[in-house]
């Protein structure tokens, strides 16, 4: 990533300001300061039908230790949720979501919680970006009543409406067209906010994400659509699955961003980008260059149809936690032993939220029949054996 | 659906004639008809539909249709006539012929808090977009334990209207109402297209609400009471369309009429039929069938669907596990025959049930039909 200060009085800033806070027996705290500095994105932005944003990004030193320190929370999250399925406290789908942190953070850099989310059903690490507790994901992940779904929905179906976060969805591409409808609904309540509506290389090739996307660009919806370009669907890399892999052009005269997905800054960016412009001239697509370590899903070993050289050649080249490590420590923010600190301390954080989930009880039986309806009207719902188990819904 | 058809009206078992005012040309008729006299008023279907749709979206800012020609072409079979004109493009809106796209944009907009009323020009179309009628709204405040709830009415004409041939004429009552999740209501009178279009719209979960081409044109009694912009008609609960004492019949939608014509032919062979009006399909009045087959012993379902895994076959069952000691024959089931909607006109009405064919059905199963040709 290079460091170019973009000015004097920022080159001056990228000096150790902590000296003086430097105690006697020469522990230094990390440090940290809202005073906006700029780093250039590692790769330029490639447009579609609009000009890109600017390589310098405006952030500041508070702002990436929050970054390394999300990003830490949701990779840890992530391995320890693959240890949870392997013995068996998670069951059915788990779709890991580690080497894509970059996504999920600098995404909620460029946003406000008015601003809505939906995405796929990779969503344990989106949903703690919108504010979601690591207690919440683990006891939902092995369905117990803490869960954000109370159980009832997996790994596939959360949600935080309070948050704007719309789910976690499990029929690919579908969340797109609902993703057009939020912003719909964001531009006929005239809350001047935006839907970012994420999908994957699998989802871009979907009828009816044109179909929305057609609806969006009519009616000018202040809709984001960004392809998390993983580069495979499955088990199917993106030159078998699509003609046109530049997914960032694919929305022909809705203007495009390829942004470097491994980089939160520039992930930042586009977003921020992608508001001002959503808000003024109606859908826009970003294609984030991303990868993910785990395949498809548990069920995956995700090494079939990919070489076990490519992934480990991306987690040392672009791994986006390492990125944000070597500018920290480059602009001299914290020191190694600081940031494993942080990653103990994370660590420590998801062990505790894991052993509370395991505390939190399975649903009560009586859930079976819960949240069918709002208005259940005092209809009946059925049993297995509706002689044996038979309900009135309230 | 041309012309008003004028009907004799059935009311506990006098015929009663209908009075002369029909409304041709419809106009948001509440006040209009707030100044005639005590005499009952006459609305077509369509008319119906319309006041309830301009009722709803009047009280209530979040309401807004979506759909293929609702809006400057006053909708394929206007039912939302001047609902433009009144309240403008951003609330009633001309969609692309892109089902899956628009109806998912619909639920998306239900998840935000708005209430759509999404148009399928025959619910034949629904099928493109069914994933997100099931996977989007019907299952989404279960699978989000409460946190998301779907407030969407998806409406349209249901089942065969006249020589439109195989691809346009599926009943898919059967198939939307075994999904929980989801209300599925189907009107016959226009009293019952304003009640339940408002009560659906009202609703906080998703409604699919079936309609019928065919009744569009007709026109009905309705009384003052269903006049009224707060009207509405509880969703779950059955019709007794005409008291009986001999034989159950239970119909919805185009079938109510045909029933109650047939109970009129079997009135004249002494066989007094009890004909349910359903309204609702999901939840089903199990409740209201299974006390009326508790009276009268016997039952005839009629649908105009496919038989096979039908709603005539859920109610039986239903009846069979909460009645069956009450049963005096076995039930019996009308409707549509097991192949796709042929177009020539006989074969269509060989297809489709017809009246005599329910009259049949409930001779039989008062055992007083004609006895089956000698099998050897």
């Amino acid at each position: 990533m290079a460091l170019i200060p973009r000015s004097s009085a920022a080159a001056a800033l990228l000096r150790p300001l902590s000296s003086a806070a430097a105690t006697a027996s020469g522990i230094r705290h990390v440090t940290t300061d809202t005073t906006p500095i700029t780093i250039e994105t590692s790769v330029p932005f490639t447009a579609h039908n609009c000009e890109p944003p600017p390589r310098s990004v405006t952030t500041t030193t508070a702002e990436l230790l929050t970054f390394f320190r999300d990003m830490s929370l949701m990779r840890r999250m992530e391995i320890a949720a693959d240890s949870l399925y392997k013995s068996k406290l998670i069951r059915g789908f788990c779709h890991l979501y580690d080497g894509q942190e970059a996504v999920a953070v600098g995404m909620e850099a460029a946003i406000t919680k008015s601003d809505c989310i939906i995405t796929a059903y990779r969503d344990h690490c989106t949903f703690l970006g919108r504010g979601g507790t690591l207690l919440e994901v683990f006891a939902e992940l092995m369905g117990r009543q803490a869960g954000c779904s109370k159980g009832k929905g997996g790994s596939m179906h959360f949600y935080r409406k309070e948050a704007g976060f719309y789910g976690g969805h499990g029929i690919v591409g579908a969340q797109v067209p609902l993703g057009c409808g939020l912003a719909f609904a964001q531009k006929y309540s005239k809350d001047e906010t935006v839907t970012f509506a994420l999908y994957g290389d699998g989802a871009a090739n979907q009828g009816q994400l044109f179909e929305a996307l057609n609806i969006s660009a009519l009616w000018d919806l202040p809709a984001i659509l960004v392809c998390e370009n993983n580069h495979y669907g499955m088990g199917t890399a993106e030159w078998r699955a699509a003609k046109s892999p530049a997914y960032y052009k694919r929305g022909d005269y809705v203007p495009g961003l390829k942004v470097d997905g491994m980089d939160v800054l520039a992930v930042k960016q586009a977003c921020k980008f992608a508001k001002e412009h959503a808000l003024k001239n109606g859908p826009l697509i970003l294609e984030m260059d991303t990868y993910r370590y785990h395949g498809h899903s548990m069920s995956d070993p995700g090494s079939t149809y990919r070489t076990r050289d490519e992934i480990s050649g991306v987690r040392q080249e672009r791994d986006p936690i390492e990125r944000v490590r070597k500018l920290l420590l480059s602009l001299d923010v914290a020191n190694e032993k600081e940031l494993k600190d942080i990653e103990k301390e994370v660590r420590k954080e998801v062990d505790e939220a894991i052993a509370q989930a395991k505390e939190s009880p399975m649903p009560e039986p009586s859930e079976l029949f819960s949240n069918i309806y709002v208005k259940g009207l005092g209809a009946e719902a059925f049993g297995v054996d509706r002689k044996e188990v038979r309900v009135t819904l309230p | 659906m041309l012309g008003i058809v004028r009907r004799k009206v059935c009311a506990k078992g006098l015929p009663v004639t209908v009075p002369g005012e029909t409304l041709r040309f419809f106009r948001p008729v509440v006040h209009a008809l707030r100044n005639y006299s005590s005499a009952a008023k006459e609305l077509t279907v369509r008319e119906a539909l319309n006041s309830a749709l301009d009722e709803e979206m009047s009280a209530d800012p979040k309401v807004f249709l979506m759909g293929e020609e609702v809006g400057e072409y006053q909708g394929a079979y206007k039912i939302s006539k001047g609902l433009l004109d009144k309240y403008g493009p951003d609330r009633v809106l001309d969609t692309p012929i892109t089902e899956a796209g628009f109806t998912g944009i619909g639920v998306g907009a239900a998840y935000y808090g708005l209430k759509p009323v999404v148009e399928f020009m025959t619910f034949n179309f629904s099928m493109q977009a069914i994933d997100h009628i099931i996977n989007s709204a019907a299952k989404s405040n279960y699978m989000s334990a409460g946190q998301i709830n779907v407030p969407i009415v998806f409406r349209g004409p249901n089942g065969a209207a006249a020589g439109v041939g195989a691809q346009h004429s599926q009943c898919y009552a059967a198939w939307y109402a075994s999904c929980p999740g989801l209300k599925v209501l189907s009107p016959y009178s226009s009293e019952d297209a304003r009640g339940l279009l408002k009560a659906a719209i009202r609703d906080p979960d998703p409604v699919v609400f079936l309609e019928n081409e065919l009744l569009y044109g007709e026109s009905f009694p309705v009384s003052a009471e269903a006049l009224d912009s707060s009207f509405c008609l509880p969703i779950g609960k059955a019709k007794i369309e005409r008291e009986g004492k001999d034989v159950t019949i239970t119909a919805f939608s185009k079938m109510v009429g045909h029933a109650l014509k047939a109970a009129d032919i079997l009135a004249k062979d002494g066989i007094s039929a009890e004909v349910i009006n359903l309204r609702s399909i999901r939840p089903l009045d199990r409740a209201t069938i299974n006390a009326s087959v508790r009276k009268t012993n016997r039952l005839v379902t009629v649908e105009e669907g496919f038989p096979q895994h039908g709603v005539g076959a859920e109610i039986c069952t239903s009846v069979v596990e909460e009645s069956f000691g009450y049963l005096d024959a076995p039930v019996e089931r009308i409707a549509g025959a097991d192949v796709p909607m042929p177009y020539a006109a006989n074969l269509e009405r060989m297809a489709v049930p017809q009246v005599e064919d329910i009259v049949r059905a409930a001779k039989r199963a008062c055992y007083r039909s004609v006895p089956l040709a000698a099998a050897a």
